[in-house]
């Protein structure tokens, strides 16, 4: 029978594209992007075709992530070099030809339209480190963190530059997981950290003007009330005042009132906060922490070194991304353009979460394909 | 694959599980840090940011009471609030205030003067949100703006209440006015706790009824909570508390008759008080020249303060309650009674008047060149013989004098319920004592006992002393306290409060004697100095006319009228009370340089005892009567 054998066709073709989905992470993905609704729907009241576009967003962003799943390793490898050259020419291209927006030159105009090489390097990094290091896997030197060290200082150098503060970092702690989780040793780790915090003051000079604002602004938000400090001092407020049970869904006075800026976007986490209190909190806290667990436990048994320093430099940028935004929201971290992960209203970042996301779970998925 | 390779990889695994254990530990260790914080701030902090949440939500708005309306006895209403739209700017959203009204001035008629007066506020009030520039805008004028509105950032159009002193000048010293609240009454609201009901409240009485009788007429200021957002748009009223208005005052003034008054003095400065005798409610209260006082209400330009405060005749100046004059003649009645209740004189004993009275070497002149001839006590007061008093204050001596004359309230604070009284002098040795530093001028000399027994010398008064002075004597000795107020109003529900008549003192007068000045008083408005200016008159009344020297005149020397510059001439007086058996009314009089108190005062005292004992309305100020001049 003709339909019989369609059906039988789609079952097996459904079963072979979910079959290197992980189950338990889909799961822990899925509480906290329903959370995230529920939140964004509250965030966004004055702006219900958000709902729409973020339902949109996160069915596209899906696929990806079940695309992703399907891309064999030794593709991404094959792949690794040549993204991290075109990153690196794309930086160039920027440094050279960039267009200024906001003071930073971070966009690159390709005629029709304008990119961000910067983003592409969130990816590329990880890939091109892990990459390195799986070629060197059997005779890895100590030299062999010193070239890590340049592949990954020459793009954050030009990152820095443009100023972009906050993609750098983000992109050196992408390459400095892989570095570390491809050991690394711990005495030069701790070199680093006492050598870090030693040239903190030397930092401090190159910083710019709005940079060291920012900073200033953390230790004391009340020094500049209405201009940087406002977005700290209100969503501390919120987050603050939403107690141990929170004000209730749909009853947050700092959100509904509109004191919290970017409410739907970056500060999304303290609408959560103001409605949903310390138990939600707590609650959304156990489940990256749920994510992050089991990510790190589908690195850690990943078949070769580089899907498990994929795996594991994923796992740790997305755990970044949320300590980073909460962390900034309630106040003990600078404010950085970084969203809540899988929370926050934007394609791009949900786009680029459910790709990472995807590529984890093809490096765990190909595991059992070598057992089999 | 050897053994060693295989066993290299088991390493390798091993040594990368525990980097991934490491940073398990690493991203337990930030979540605890996380979960700390919110601790932090949601349980421990959870108050204080609670607290900032409804500080950010919730905005008080006060509303401002409605300013209770001053009305006269008859119902007349003589300060109310009316409804109008302001053009108005916030000065702390403006970043050039001068380009700003320039560019106005291109959509709404803005003159000068609306300019400078904005100057002048922008320095006095300090820290208002929104300041006035254009008042009383039309309707055409608030359709021209609104179309042109968003030109204007922090320029804006109120709808506000107005006060309005519709009779202008008339009764402006009484009623006094309100105008911006500055830093002094700032200082004043906060000594008095008051500030918390001054929010949203821009004016404040600033003298006069308007300033003493300030807390009945505020009102309560109302409160609405709005819950707002962050733009400080008002989102919804969460309660409301309505404001209280203010109390109506219903003074004892008769707006008729401060209007005879004010007309009859025309153009001439001066003051008249006429009070209720049996209540000390004040019937007129006058003090020329006035001023309008809706030029005070929105701050006044520097134009018209500069007039008003730079003028010769000084307008500003409230004669009847500060200014202080000597009595001049009007001082007799009470020196005569004086001696009757010392029993230094009785009524028919008389002396002999040569036309002047030798003392200490220096003569005293009487006015009547040649004398009066035999003077008992009533021809004294009647021809107002100096001759007879020279000699009744050398018997006296001057601690009798003002012991007695004091008793009439001469020389201290009425008590009026306006503020800013002058006390005056009411000379005695102790007096001087305290006046004066030097020994030689501490000393009271009996001479100087002579030219006080005639009202002259150190004696000066508020015509509000001698009006109160006549009263009491006009009510048997019987002091009520001066007020303006009847009763006070509560405009919610009608309900009237009476500001009951105080009496002050009652002065131990032996009613024969009494009887004897009071008779002596009606006589002179029937055959003595005053005669002419009550001709005619069907009610009885007692009077005496006053002239005080403004000038020093040198002993042997006539003082005439005609050759002394105005400024210079003698201030006219004239104190009265009528019907004599049961006085209504009794008043003090002062023309500034008017001359004889029989030829400038009387004649407006006629007027107004006319008017208020038989409804008589005159239309034109009163003349002068050049024929009255002889006596004082």
């Amino acid at each position: 029978m003709a339909t019989d054998t369609f059906a039988e066709v789609m079952r097996r073709l459904i079963r072979r594209v979910a079959e290197p989905l992980d189950a338990t992470l889909l799961a822990i993905i899925m509480s906290i992007v329903l959370l995230g609704m529920v939140t964004l729907y509250s965030a966004s009241y004055e702006n219900p075709a958000r709902i729409v576009a973020q339902l949109a967003n996160i069915g596209f962003a899906f696929i990806i992530m079940v695309v992703a799943a399907q891309i064999p390793p030794q593709l991404l490898m094959r792949l690794a070099p040549p993204l991290y050259l075109l990153g690196v020419v794309l930086l160039v291209g920027v440094a050279l030809f960039g267009d200024i927006r906001n003071g930073a030159r971070r966009w690159l105009s390709l005629g029709v339209t304008s990119i961000q090489p910067s983003e592409l390097m969130k990816i590329a990094m990880p890939l091109m480190l892990a990459w390195y290091f799986h070629r060197r896997e059997s005779v890895l030197r100590i030299y062999d963190y010193a070239i890590a060290v340049i592949i990954l200082v020459i793009p954050v150098a030009l990152i820095a530059r443009q100023p972009d503060l906050g993609t750098a970092l983000l992109v050196s702690a992408a390459g400095f997981y892989v570095i570390f989780l491809a050991g690394l040793s711990w005495k030069i780790i701790l070199g680093g950290i006492v050598g870090g915090m030693a040239s903190l003051p030397l930092l401090w000079g190159v910083l710019h003007d709005y940079q060291r604002k920012r900073i200033l602004t953390l230790l004391d938000p009340s020094e500049d009330p209405l201009g940087a400090g406002y977005h700290i001092i209100q969503s501390t407020i919120a987050v603050g005042s939403g107690g141990i049970m929170g004000k209730g869904w749909l009853h947050g006075t700092q959100t509904h009132l509109e004191f919290i800026p970017e409410r739907s976007t970056d500060f999304i986490f303290a609408v959560f906060s103001e409605e949903f209190g310390l138990i939600g909190n707590t609650l959304l806290l156990v489940l990256y922490m749920a994510l992050i667990a089991r990510g790190l436990m589908m690195a850690a048994n990943a078949p070769t070194f580089f899907a498990r320093l994929l795996a594991g430099a994923i796992i740790l940028i997305f755990f970044t991304y949320a300590f980073v935004n909460m962390g900034m929201v309630s106040g003990i971290l600078p404010v950085v353009g970084v969203p809540l992960p899988l929370v926050s209203y934007g394609g791009t970042a949900l786009v680029t979460l459910f790709f990472g996301l995807g590529i984890l779970m093809s490096m765990h998925r190909h595991r059992k394909l070598v057992q089999t | 694959m050897s053994f060693g390779e295989f066993r290299n990889t088991e390493n390798e695994l091993y040594n990368f599980q525990t980097r991934v254990g490491v940073a398990g530990g690493i991203v337990m260790i930030a979540f605890l840090i996380l979960l700390s914080r919110f601790f932090y701030l949601q349980v421990i902090k959870h108050d204080y940011y609670h607290t900032k949440a409804e500080d950010n939500r919730i905005s008080v708005v006060p509303i401002t009471p409605n300013r209770g309306n001053i009305i006269d006895r008859n119902g007349v209403v003589l300060a109310r609030n009316y409804s109008a739209y302001t053009l108005e700017i916030a000065p702390g959203k403006v970043t050039d205030v001068e380009q700003v009204i320039t560019e106005l001035a291109g959509v709404i008629d803005i003159r000068p003067s609306d300019r400078n007066r904005f100057r002048r506020l922008m320095i006095e009030a300090k820290g208002a949100d929104t300041l006035p520039i254009r008042t009383r805008l039309t309707d055409e004028e608030v359709a021209k703006f609104a179309a042109n509105r968003y030109r204007f950032p922090g320029v804006e159009i109120r709808a506000r209440l107005f006060r309005q002193y519709p009779f202008a000048e008339r009764a402006s010293h009484a009623l006094g006015y309100i105008g911006r609240i500055n830093n002094t009454d700032v200082d004043w609201l906060e000594d008095n706790g008051l500030e918390a009901n001054y929010k949203g409240t821009d004016h404040i009485g600033k003298t006069g009824i308007e300033q003493s009788y300030e807390t009945e007429l505020h009102g309560s200021t109302g409160y609405e909570q709005v819950e707002v957002d962050a733009a400080g748009r008002g989102v919804r009223t969460l309660s409301r508390t309505p404001p209280t208005s203010g109390n109506n005052l219903i003074l004892t003034l008769d707006m008729g008759l401060q209007d005879v008054v004010e007309t009859a003095f025309g153009d001439r400065r001066g003051a008249l008080i006429a009070i209720e005798p049996s209540t000390g409610g004040i019937l007129a209260f006058v003090s020329k020249p006035g001023f309008d006082p809706n030029l005070f209400v929105d701050g006044i330009d520097p134009a018209s303060w500069k007039e008003l405060n730079e003028s010769i005749d000084r307008p500003l100046n409230n004669r009847a309650l500060t200014g202080v004059y000597p009595p001049g003649s009007t001082f007799k009645p009470y020196m005569a009674l004086a001696a009757l209740e010392t029993g230094k004189r009785t009524p028919t004993q008389t002396i002999f008047d040569p036309g002047y009275f030798d003392f200490g070497g220096r003569r005293f002149r009487d006015d009547k060149v040649g004398g009066h001839g035999l003077v008992d006590m009533y021809k004294s007061i009647v021809v107002s013989c100096d001759t007879y008093y020279y000699n009744l204050g050398n018997d006296l001596g001057i601690d009798n004098i003002s012991r007695f004359i004091g008793q009439f309230g001469l020389g201290s604070q009425t008590g009026i319920d306006v503020q800013g009284e002058s006390t005056g002098v009411l000379p005695s040795q102790e007096w001087k004592m305290k006046r004066f530093r030097r020994p030689d001028q501490q000393k009271w000399y009996a001479g100087e006992t002579i030219s006080v027994a005639i009202g002259q010398g150190y004696n000066a008064y508020t015509p509000l002393q001698l009006a109160l002075a006549i009263s009491t004597l006009a009510n048997n000795g019987v002091m009520y306290k001066p007020h303006l107020v009847k009763y006070i109003e509560n405009v919610n529900t009608g309900e009237r409060r009476m500001v009951e008549p105080e009496p002050v003192k009652t002065i131990p007068l032996k009613p024969e004697n009494i009887e004897v000045i009071k008779h002596a008083l009606a006589g002179v408005n029937t055959e003595g100095t005053a005669a002419r200016a009550f001709v005619g008159a069907t009610y009885t009344s007692g009077g005496k006319t006053g002239t005080a020297q403004v000038i020093a005149i040198k002993a042997g020397e006539k003082y005439v009228e005609s050759r002394v510059a105005e400024r210079h001439r003698d201030h006219a007086l004239y104190i009265a009370f009528a019907p004599v058996e049961s006085p209504k009314i009794a008043l003090a009089v002062l023309v500034e340089n008017g001359g004889f108190g029989a030829s400038a005062a009387a004649p407006i005292a006629r007027l107004v005892l006319d008017y208020y004992l038989l409804g008589k309305k005159p239309n034109k100020p009163a003349a002068a009567d050049d024929k009255a001049s002889d006596g004082d």
